[in-house]
C-alpha cells in the first residue's frame, strides 16, 4: 500500500458516509446499493423508481466528472471473462437474499449497531477471505 | 426536491467509491487477502464511512419526519435467518473472486473496459435470479433491507 492510501481511503469513506445522511435524512431511504439497484431489476421498487435511476446515475456518473483528476487511478479487473460471470451473479443473488451488502449492511447496519448487518458483514468478510485463501494462494487461479 | 437529493446523495456515494479507491479491484481484494499482501485501506473506508452515519442515525431519531416528508424506515427485527447467512456467503464469495461489490459495480464503470460491463449484467442477472430462489429455498416471511 502506497503510504498516502489511507488518507485517500478516510476521505473517500466519509463521503460515502455523508452519501447515506444524505439519503436518510433527506429522503427517509437507507442508502443500499443492492436494494436500490435490485428493486429496479425485480420491479420490487416501483413506487419509487425515479428516484433509484437517479440515484444509480449519480453514482456512475460522478466518478467520470472526476476520472480526469486522478491521472494514475486503474481498476486493476482481471480479464477472465468466465470468473467475472460467475462473480456477478454470485453477488447479485448474495446481496439480493441477504438483503444487503458492503453499503447496506456495512455502512448502513453497522453504523447503527444493527446485529444483521454486522453478522451480514462478519460472513461476506469471512467468505471473501477464504475465497481468495484458495483462489489465490491454493488453487492460484486469480 | 427527493430526487435532487437522490441526485446528491448518488454523487457523494460515487465520487467517495473513487476516490477512496474501491473501485480499483486489487485494494479490495488486497484487504480480504490476510495471507498475503493485506491492503488495510478498506477499513479506514468503512471506519470513515461510519462516522456520519452513525450521526444521523442518532439524528433521525430526534427528527419527527425526513426533509422531504414521509416517514423514516421501517427497521427489520434483530434476527439472523439462514437467508443473510446464506446471502452474505455467497456475496462474499463473489466479492472475493473479482473485487467489486454492488457500489463500486457501478462507479468503475468510468473505466470503460469490457470488464466491469460484464460484471455488471451478470450481477443484474443474479438480482434476477434471487427472486425464484427466495421462492424456492427461504420460506422464510421477508425482511426488508
Amino acid at each position: 500500500m502506497i503510504e498516502q492510501d489511507w488518507i485517500w481511503g478516510l476521505a473517500g469513506g466519509l463521503l460515502i458516509g455523508l452519501a447515506g445522511a444524505v439519503f436518510l435524512l433527506a429522503n427517509g431511504r437507507i442508502m443500499g446499493a443492492s436494494g436500490i439497484i435490485g428493486g429496479v431489476v425485480d420491479g420490487s421498487g416501483r413506487s419509487n423508481l425515479n428516484e433509484r435511476l437517479i440515484f444509480i446515475a449519480g453514482v456512475v456518473l460522478m466518478p467520470v466528472l472526476l476520472h480526469p483528476l486522478f491521472a494514475d487511478v486503474d481498476t486493476h479487473i482481471t480479464g477472465n471473462m468466465v470468473t467475472i460471470m460467475i462473480a456477478g451473479l454470485l453477488v447479485g443473488v448474495g446481496t439480493r437474499l441477504a438483503n444487503g451488502c458492503t453499503s447496506g449492511h456495512g455502512v448502513c447496519g453497522m453504523s447503527r449497531l444493527s446485529l444483521r448487518g454486522i453478522s451480514a458483514t462478519v460472513f461476506y468478510i469471512l467468505a471473501g477471505g477464504l475465497t481468495v485463501l484458495v483462489f489465490r494462494h491454493i488453487l492460484g487461479l486469480i | 426536491m427527493r430526487n435532487l437529493f437522490a441526485l446528491l446523495s448518488g454523487a457523494l456515494f460515487g465520487a467517495g467509491l473513487f476516490i477512496s479507491g474501491m473501485t480499483d479491484t486489487t485494494k479490495v481484494q488486497g484487504w480480504l487477502d490476510v495471507f498475503g499482501d493485506w491492503d488495510p485501506t478498506l477499513a479506514f473506508v468503512m471506519g470513515g464511512a461510519m462516522i456520519p452515519m452513525a450521526i444521523a442515525w442518532i439524528m433521525s431519531g430526534r427528527m419527527r419526519q425526513p426533509v422531504v416528508g414521509g416517514s423514516f424506515p421501517a427497521l427489520p427485527k434483530p434476527e439472523v435467518d439462514r437467508r443473510l447467512v446464506v446471502g452474505s456467503v455467497l456475496f462474499g464469495m463473489g466479492w472475493g473472486l473479482v473485487g467489486l461489490c454492488p457500489g463500486p459495480a457501478l462507479a468503475s464503470l468510468s473505466y470503460g473496459g469490457p470488464g466491469h460491463w460484464v460484471f455488471l449484467v451478470a450481477m443484474l442477472a443474479g438480482m434476477g435470479l434471487a427472486v425464484p430462489i427466495r421462492l424456492r429455498f427461504f420460506t422464510e416471511r421477508a425482511v426488508s433491507p
